[in-house]
């Protein structure tokens, strides 16, 4: 298939996706705009983002000028899953996606992106992927300057509504897993009650709200790491290294 | 807000973004071997997502009972393994209805 062919490809799959996002950074654009930011300075943080979790925690530090260290922590802890992505996106690659070229489309990788690529059947090229995160990276920059234009002219009831989007988003991407696999719905449920700790609980709700989500991911991933391991994936890998080394 | 320290932070959060999601492209070509560390790495986006949503959604909107009746379209709609715009939408229709008839009543 020719390049262009593949780039087309990419960016119709990604039809869907750019959607989704449209209604979802429509209700980032507003609350962007309504913590303080400018209309071209929530555009901006869109453009140079493009992660919803992320965004929404980092730009209340921004307004709030909390320390830097806080937001490198914030976006760190909240978008380390898009590491994990990029390790599994880098199996899949084809050998022709070179250095330059992976630099280039890890820019797009979000959760969305991430499942439409990975469940391909064949490697993936580099224009593929380019067309891919075009038509989100699109929806995703419009819905924001949509968001942060309108959220004037809207009525409060719709705003209010709105509000709401990216959290049900959340909802749908935790909830399908969860139901599937009991310890991933626990360590839901374990976060869940951390964070509301810390919101409710007199001294606990001292910390700020960036830093607590940090302390609520990383004690619920490291109990459940322990706890409840993932399956090798490798059994048979694992048995014969074990009977190597007794041998 | 002041553009130079809207610009110095923007840089902070959007490098991190970036470099979170480049160096492992572009590094770790093999897998990785730690079972521990993949099991982490597996349940966090989960776990922030969720404390991200829980208490936070409650007050995203204009009535703590719209919120709770969205909340609990969402999570039916989720259930029942709906697309990620089907449930938002559904969720946000949900409050619009419920603030509706409040503001009626």
């Amino acid at each position: 298939m020719t390049s262009r062919k593949l780039f087309i490809r990419g960016f119709l799959d990604g039809i869907p996706i750019c959607l989704g996002y449209l209604s979802v950074s429509f209700a980032f654009g507003i609350f962007a705009v309504g913590s303080g930011l400018s209309i071209w300075q929530s555009i901006l943080v869109s453009v140079a983002n493009v992660t919803s979790a992320g965004q929404l925690a980092g730009v209340p530090i921004m307004v709030g000028r909390l320390p830097l260290i806080e937001m490198v922590l914030t976006q760190f802890v909240i978008n380390l899953r898009y590491s994990l992505m990029s390790v599994s996106l880098s199996q899949k690659l084809s050998p022709r996606v070179k250095i330059l070229q992976r630099m280039v489309v890890a820019f797009g990788v979000t959760d969305e992106i991430f499942a439409l690529a990975i469940s391909q059947k064949e490697e993936l090229e580099t224009p593929y992927l380019v067309g891919l995160i075009t038509s989100p990276f699109w929806g995703w920059t419009i819905g924001t300057a949509l968001g942060a234009l309108a959220g004037d002219i809207l009525p409060s009831l719709i705003v209010s509504a709105l509000g709401l989007a990216l959290y049900a988003m959340f909802v749908a991407i935790i909830i399908p897993p969860a139901k599937k696999n009991r310890a991933v719905a626990f360590c839901c449920l374990l976060a869940m009650a951390l964070s509301a700790a810390f919101r409710y609980v007199p001294v606990m709700n001292k910390v700020s709200s960036g830093m607590a989500i940090i302390i609520c991911a990383v004690a619920s991933g490291l109990l459940f790491a322990a706890v409840a391991p993932i399956p090798e994936e490798e059994e048979k890998k694992d048995t014969s290294m074990d009977k190597a080394v007794k041998t | 807000m002041q553009t130079d320290v809207f610009f110095l932070y923007l840089l902070v959060m959007a490098g991190v973004t970036y470099l979170i999601r480049m160096l492992p492209l572009v590094l770790c070509r093999e897998k990785i071997q730690s079972r521990f560390l993949r099991s982490f790495l597996y349940y966090v986006p989960y776990a922030v997502l969720s404390a991200m949503t829980i208490p936070a959604i409650f007050y995203s909107t204009g009535y703590l009972v719209s919120a709770i009746a969205g909340l609990a379209v969402a999570v039916a709609l989720s259930l029942w393994e709906k697309k990620l715009l089907t449930v938002a939408c559904g969720a946000c229709a949900t409050v619009l209805i419920v603030e509706s008839i409040i503001k009626f009543i």
